[in-house]
């Protein structure tokens, strides 16, 4: 026992005189090297030229507002653009309601949430989206992409796991990468791929049960996919959640105000209770005609973004004009339930009229609002591609048809989609209009791409 | 241009300065004088011909006293210790649990949160909750009404009385020209935009959400700015959440400040860069780290850096510090580097004309890579912006996150602006913009000399009209801010962990729309306030 502790006590005396390594200044580099290294360095640009032509670049300026009838680049075209699915854009209600909280409270809040932005407004917009979609609390964000970018990494968070859906937004991206959680991804409205990803995961756990009992596992889909267009199987994936034990979080951006007999979103289009999603995130920047966004669910899980959600605790609350119309276009949804009747209607007669033209195929739901024309044929490269779908575009509107292409960051996105051209269906659109639509963009299909 | 060099106080005396020896102009020097250990004074040589400061540069940040360091541990120590019994008395159903908890169907799911994580919040935060999310139901401007709210069980339910209390000193919202206002020219512009392009947008700028508008705000604001072209985005976090990892990514290097506001932090960190933290507005950390990266490259691999990119704020709002922009822009010269200034506190609220920390030390806007500033604290509106040479706004407009994917900003809100931009501008023909300026640059002056009298401890820059009062003990945060709205001013109350754990502290945000009569009623309150709770500031 002597014998070791002698051992020992060497040992330490060894190590206290040794030198030590630190691990960056290793090199024994003089100060003339020093200095050569610094002047001969050169940095990239800032950033690289873009080249005039992008079609990126160049927006398209509207002249006054992007309502039913819009006025792009000089041209008055009728507008299928712009997602004011429920045309509440220009609602003579909704814009007094507006006056009246400018005339009480100016523009900006001039502070977050936490800091005298919390108005009146706030907690009645709140209030009166927590009573509509039947939940018990929801939190308003000041910018509808920061809604879902900050909710989810306010849950999960580095070592948990997420199941998301390869069509899921840029939004949802970015609010995965900030968690730094395990991304997992399953095949768009594949059930069959994430019900095997789900057992893989549970043959993982098996192993080390004591890292399962602490990892959160999350589901993250759309209601309605902003880039397919698709609607998601919810009933499958709450038999799911309750199999493998995973949270659902709901994106519902384009259902919220759209799918439904109240407009609801997606829980009461399949019938399903709310609370079995445990959140559902939506923009108000939609069907509400307003900026910013939601989120709503139980109490116990909305009330932790109230001091986790970055967004929201780090960033000025939203003005209290857009609330007030935001509140007031929930007033006209819950008084004329009969528009989303009328929306999905006018979506499925253009879904119809749209089929059998040359070159291009219809992606997505007959009843989205939402639509995507993508080419049959690519002619080989992205880039042609976009060019050609330009001339389309271009050519509606010079006849009097508001259009845009799906804009995507090309390298940022994970799985990025086909280039494609958006169709946006509103209530506001005569069904002349839609017709004069659909024939146009036959004719402009049978110019450019025959 | 030689390195800068630093002389330090020797840290046996109580203070904290840093400042530069200017070896450019031989005679420029500033030196702190330490009489003895409990007054200061400060000697201050203003450059002339070729130095880096054109004016004065007075920081301080006093050293947290002794007994007070120790007097706040304690006092977190008994909050714990309590936590930590209540938690047990909670688990054991001796008292009743009010958190929200999990549904019955989903109790054998793996926990949301973890016990310990909320720990904080259970314990500490939630006894003084009253101090924050107070709401308001009128115009943010120097008085504010609020809406009384109590609470019967310990602050974890509210209750609201229905009662308004009426005229409260606003010193709580970042109002800092005064243009939260329900009447006048802004006002009326705005309402004449709403009637005509409504509040929403719908679309996001590269399809169909450009209005003439938004180009005709970028055109004014750059031409504010004294930049080539600018662009503005719907909200200033996002603006660099979303803007950062469009300009830097993987293979190059971000110098952040350490006390950079969340939105910077988050925007670094998504780029993929690499992330180096220099102490705060010190210079000579900066500059070590800049030379260890050009020397000795990327960890590991050696490779030279892609590009260096230097974040730093013009005023930051928890310290009331102003960054030290000379040095900054020196330095990134020298080294080659860009730089990213944050102006969301300093635009509008520095500078002899509003425009900025660039123009407050009387420097170039051109040698500022990116600046970036919001649109909500001196503009009275919502959102943000960048402003650049030509080549950096068209790479922004095709490959921004928030151009892409985001809805554009709302009209009323852009009309706000560009109508506040000119007035502070003074082309609307009138002098209200540069009186407003003059005056906030007064009122700060004025109410940090007078606290200073009485002997609070303030921290941060002489001018910056962000005045942070020191507080230390957790018990005094929720005390103070109390007695302060019972006395009918509205302070904002920060502490662990928006700021390190022993320095807590009260903020006051100055505005133009203060009379000198508000700034005496606060003084007088504070001290009142104060000294119900401790005997003597010092």
């Amino acid at each position: 026992a002597c014998k070791t502790e002698g051992i020992l006590i060497l040992w330490i005396i060894r190590l206290l005189f040794s030198k030590t390594y630190k691990l960056q200044e290793r090199s024994d580099l003089t100060l003339k090297e020093k200095e050569e290294l610094i002047e001969e360095w050169q940095p990239e640009p800032l950033v690289p030229p873009v080249p005039k032509d992008h079609p990126a670049l160049n927006y398209n300026i509207v002249s006054g507002p992007p309502t039913h009838i819009i006025t792009v680049n000089g041209k008055e075209c009728i507008n299928f653009a712009s997602f004011n699915f429920l045309g509440l854009l220009n609602n003579e209600k909704v814009k007094s309601a507006a006056q009246a909280s400018l005339k009480k409270y100016g523009v900006g809040t001039c502070g977050p949430r936490g800091f005298y932005g919390t108005f009146d407004v706030h907690l009645e917009l709140e209030e009166r989206l927590a009573k509509f979609m039947r939940t018990e609390e929801a939190i308003i964000y000041s910018y509808g992409f920061a809604t879902i970018a900050s909710a989810i990494p306010a849950y999960s968070k580095r070592g948990d796991i997420v199941f998301v859906d390869e069509a899921a937004c840029f939004a949802i991206q970015k609010g995965l990468q900030a968690s730094r959680s395990n991304i997992k991804l399953f095949k768009h409205n594949d059930m069959a791929d994430l019900e095997r990803l789900l057992k893989e995961q549970e043959t993982e756990d098996q192993k080390n049960p004591r890292k399962a009992r602490v990892t959160r596992r999350f589901i993250v889909v759309e209601g309605l996919y902003m880039n397919t267009g698709d609607i998601c199987p919810l009933p499958e994936l709450i038999k799911l959640k309750y199999k493998y034990k995973v949270r659902i979080f709901l994106e519902e951006s384009l259902s919220f105000g759209v799918l439904g007999e109240h407009g609801r979103g997606i829980t009461e289009h399949f019938g399903i209770n709310i609370d079995d999603i445990d959140l559902i995130s939506a923009n108000m920047e939609n069907s509400l005609a307003s900026i910013g966004g939601f989120c709503c669910g139980r109490s116990f899980i909305i009330d932790h973004q109230r001091l986790s959600g970055q967004g929201y605790c780090f960033s000025a609350s939203l003005p209290p004009l857009l609330a007030a119309a935001a509140i007031e276009a929930l007033n006209i949804m819950e008084d004329s339930p009969d528009i989303f009747q009328t929306l999905r209607a006018k979506c499925e007669r253009i879904h119809k009229a749209l089929q059998g033209i040359s070159g291009l195929k219809v992606v997505g739901e007959s009843f989205s609002p939402a639509l995507h024309l993508q080419l049959e044929e690519s002619c080989g490269s992205r880039e042609n591609d976009v060019k050609l779908l330009k001339r389309v575009v271009d050519y509606c509107m010079n006849s009097g048809i508001a259009l845009t292409q799906a804009r995507y960051l090309e390298k940022e996105e994970k799985c990025l989609p086909p280039p494609s051209i958006r169709v946006v269906i509103t209530v506001e659109q005569t069904e002349q209009e839609l017709d004069k639509a659909a024939s146009l963009l036959k004719e402009a299909a049978q110019s450019v791409l025959n | 241009m030689t390195d800068l060099k630093y002389r330090l106080a020797p840290a046996s005396e109580m203070s904290r300065y840093c400042f530069p020896n200017n070896a450019v102009s031989g005679d420029a020097s500033r030196c702190v004088c330490l009489i003895d250990s409990s007054t200061v004074e400060e000697i201050n040589h203003i450059v002339h011909n070729g130095g880096l400061y054109k004016r004065p540069f007075n920081e301080a940040f006093e050293e947290t006293p002794m007994l007070v360091a120790v007097l706040t541990y304690v006092g977190y120590g008994v909050l714990t210790l309590f936590g930590y019994l209540r938690d047990f008395m909670r688990q054991w159903k001796i008292e009743k649990c009010q958190n929200a908890t999990e549904r019955e169907e989903q109790k054998d799911f793996v926990p949301l949160y973890q016990d310990f994580e909320n720990f904080y919040n259970r314990n500490l935060y939630m006894r003084i909750r009253d101090s924050w999310n107070r709401p308001i139901c009128s115009v943010p401007g120097a008085k504010v009404d609020m809406m009384e709210r109590v609470s019967h069980d310990y602050n974890w339910t509210f209750t609201y009385t229905g009662r308004v209390i009426k005229d409260i000193i606003n010193m709580g919202s970042y109002n800092y020209l005064g243009f939260a206002q329900k009447t006048g020219a802004c006002q009326e512009a705005a309402a004449k935009v709403l009637s005509q392009y409504g509040a929403g947008v719908c679309s996001t700028r590269q399809e169909m959400g450009n209005l003439d508008k938004h180009e005709e705000l970028e055109k004014l604001v750059a031409r504010f700015l004294g930049v080539e072209s600018a662009m503005a985005y719907g909200m200033g976090f996002a603006t660099n959440s979303m803007n950062i990892p469009a300009l830097v990514g993987k293979g190059c290097l971000i110098l952040s400040d350490e006390l950079n506001h969340a939105s910077l932090v988050l925007g670094a960190r998504l780029s993929g860069a690499t992330i180096r933290i220099f102490k705060h507005n010190n210079m000579q950390s900066l500059e070590k780290l800049l030379k260890d990266a050009i020397v000795h490259g990327q960890p590991r691999t050696r490779r030279p850096w892609k590009k260096i990119l230097i974040l730093v704020e013009g005023i930051y709002s928890m310290e009331g510090s102003i960054v030290r922009l000379p040095e900054v822009i020196a330095l990134k010269k020298k080294y080659k580097s860009y730089l990213y200034l944050d102006e969301a506190h300093s635009i509008g609220a520095l500078g002899p004309s509003g425009r900025g920390v660039v123009e407050y030390f009387g420097l170039n806007p051109e040698d500022v890579d990116v600046m970036m500033g919001t649109f909500t604290k001196s503009f009275g509106a919502a959102g943000g912006y960048i402003g650049g040479k030509k080549e950096l706004i068209d790479y922004l407009r095709t490959y921004s996150h928030s151009a892409a994917y985001a809805t554009s900003m709302s009209p009323p809100v852009v009309e706000q602006i560009i109508t506040s931009v000119k007035c502070i501008m003074g082309e609307d023909g009138t002098n209200i913009g540069r009186a407003r300026v003059q005056q906030l640059a007064e009122n700060t002056r004025y109410f940090r000399r007078r606290l200073k009298e009485m002997g609070f401890i303030i921290y941060g820059n002489e001018d910056s009209p962000v005045v942070p009062l020191m507080l230390y003990m957790p018990a005094k945060i929720g005390a103070f801010g109390r007695e302060m709205l019972k006395r009918n001013i509205g302070v904002v109350v920060v502490g662990f962990p928006a700021t390190p754990i022993i320095e807590s502290r009260a903020r006051f945000c100055l505005s133009a729309a203060h009379t000198k009569e508000m700034l005496d009623t606060a003084h007088e309150r504070t001290w009142k306030s104060w000294n119900r709770y401790s005997l003597h500031p010092k």
